[in-house]
């Protein structure tokens, strides 16, 4: 197991989240997307630390640790306003949300 | 660190996020993206980052999880029609993917083992916690909860005059 074989894993994680959040219309996907990447982020912070030259000193696993907490708050928002957006809309498909367009 | 384990977290975690990416049935993909996200924390138990792995599986799985399967519940209004599936986003995260693993596999700098060293207590991450990170620490508590106290107005039912 080499630093580089983890960041393919991560990539593809990524990429994956990538495809959720671009191809879906449900905005829950969307935001599912979303996390992924976000974790796929998360273990590159991790993967760095553990590989890099000064384990001893914890500093990916503080970023790794700050950033779920980051994320655990962009999901609760983000549901709160997909909650929000169905009261109004009574939808959750993103393709009809277009009140905005000009 | 075994290369055995490693191939199978990797499948499970890529294996519960594809599936969460594609499944047509939204409570499927909630479910498979906990399988992904335990994947994800049997990642950091493996490289030894065993708090992390565990502050993983209580956030993600514990309450992002379940928030998830709520708001499935509230918004089950259009949950069966069969949305039209987007190809330009395949072809974008393929894309993005061959030009990462390119990069990540002509860097030679990268192709390194693992360096031992000893296990990172929970004491260690508490101490650093409340010395040198003690500011951004007081900032996400901040953050957190000003970001609740949002999303509760923002799911608040209004008042009707």
């Amino acid at each position: 197991m080499t630093l580089s074989i983890l960041l393919v894993v991560s990539a593809a994680l990524f990429c994956i989240g990538l495809l959720a959040a671009l191809s879906r219309r449900h905005a829950i996907f969307i935001l599912i997307g979303i996390e992924m990447m976000l974790a796929a982020a998360n273990l590159n912070f991790i993967a760095f630390w553990r590989f890099g030259p000064e384990p001893q000193q914890p500093t990916g696993v503080m970023v790794a640790i700050f950033s779920i907490a980051i994320a655990a708050a962009e999901a609760a928002v983000g549901l709160a306003l997909v909650i929000a957006v169905y009261r109004h809309y009574r939808t959750t498909n993103v393709d009809q949300l277009n009140q905005l367009k000009g | 660190m075994s290369s055995v384990a490693f191939i199978v977290i990797a499948i499970l975690t890529l294996g519960g996020a594809l599936a969460a990416a594609t499944l047509q049935k939204l409570m499927h993909a909630a479910l498979s993206l906990v399988v992904a996200f335990v994947g994800l924390a049997a990642f950091f138990f493996l490289l030894g980052a065993e708090f992390v792995g565990l502050v993983q599986v209580f956030v993600y799985v514990g309450a992002v999880a379940v928030l998830i399967v709520f708001t499935i519940l509230l918004t089950r209004h259009d949950l069966e029609k069969p949305g039209r599936f987007n190809w330009g986003g395949v072809v974008v995260a393929i894309a993005v993917f061959a030009g990462l693993v390119w990069a990540i596999l002509r860097t030679p700098t990268l192709a390194i083992a693992a360096p031992p060293i000893e296990a990172l207590t929970v004491k260690r991450i508490g101490e650093v916690l409340m010395t040198d990170y003690v500011w951004p620490l007081q900032c996400v508590g901040v953050l957190l909860t000003a970001a609740l106290i949002g999303a509760l107005i923002l799911v608040m039912e209004e008042k009707r005059e």
